[in-house]
């Protein structure tokens, strides 16, 4: 009986030529995936907000509904 | 590496062996008095005291040389370090004579007889089951259920009085004044809660 010599060396190497470049390839994909799914809207939403935002409008309906111990409702 | 051990015959991890091993103590053939028992004999690491020494005296454990190779039925050691009988009797010598010459000349009967000479236990005696695992389960359920009788108590008369932020007017309130300082209003809690409609998005 006569099998072949099994590989011995580069086993390492193999692997890295293989698995490398998916890695790579998976964790770009996941960066990119994040940024256009996570991190545009979010930076979207708060532009969106903040386009509409009257600062003393909230602070004046915070204001009545009594949550400041500086200056309370005006009813008081 | 150990040149005795490559003439050993490899150990067998078929069902037939055990079958055949069967067979064999039910057609009595013996190489010796109570060398080859039953299925449930002992492991221990005896080799150092011939049969008749051991009967004679009551079983002490022998003090076992360490320095020495030893044998040891393990899954992952095949070939251990020495045979399991190194004490042979003259017919296992003639035996073992008879092993140096062409295997196909050798009965059923004597292959099994040079294996158990050589081994132990086979692949399958090894790996039988066992009902060691409803012990183990039972055993941690009844310290489950112990813990459980620990922990009731321990509610019972250990814990204290429960704070009043858990009450459900409590979190109301509380729920209300997340909801007037605006908490998270972009993109968390207050973002979900429509201001002019008093309800939920």
């Amino acid at each position: 009986m006569s099998l072949a010599k099994p590989v011995m060396r580069g086993l390492l190497g193999k692997r890295l030529r293989f698995h490398l470049p998916i890695a790579f390839a998976l964790s770009l994909v996941a960066a990119i995936g994040f940024k256009y799914g996570v991190t545009e809207p979010r930076k979207r939403a708060y532009a969106d907000f903040y386009k509409q935002y009257d600062a003393v409008k909230e602070f004046t309906a915070m204001k009545e509904a009594g949550v400041f111990e500086s200056v309370r409702p005006s009813g008081e | 590496m150990n040149k005795s051990v490559l003439t050993q015959p490899l150990r067998l991890s078929s069902v037939s062996v055990v079958q055949l091993f069967h067979s064999l103590t039910t057609t009595m053939l013996r190489l010796t008095a109570g060398r080859v028992g039953s299925l449930v004999a002992r492991r221990a690491t005896v080799a150092l005291t011939t049969n008749s020494a051991r009967m004679a005296s009551h079983e002490v454990a022998q003090a076992v040389d360490m320095s020495q190779p030893m044998y040891v039925d393990r899954l992952d050691t095949p070939l251990p370090d020495r045979p399991y009988t190194d004490v042979l009797t003259a017919a296992d010598k003639s035996l073992k004579q008879k092993e140096k010459g062409p295997w196909s000349q050798l009965s059923q009967e004597e292959k099994l007889a040079l294996y158990r000479l050589a081994f132990h236990q086979t692949y399958p005696e090894m790996k039988r089951p066992s009902a060691e695992w409803k012990t183990v389960l039972g055993g941690m359920f009844i310290f489950l259920g112990f813990t459980g009788l620990l922990v009731w108590w321990q509610t019972a008369y250990v814990y204290p009085p429960r704070p009043r932020t858990f009450d459900k007017e409590w979190q109301a309130k509380q729920l209300q004044r997340m909801l007037d300082m605006k908490v998270n209003p972009i993109e968390g809690f207050s973002a979900k809660w429509d201001y002019e409609k008093g309800q939920w998005k």
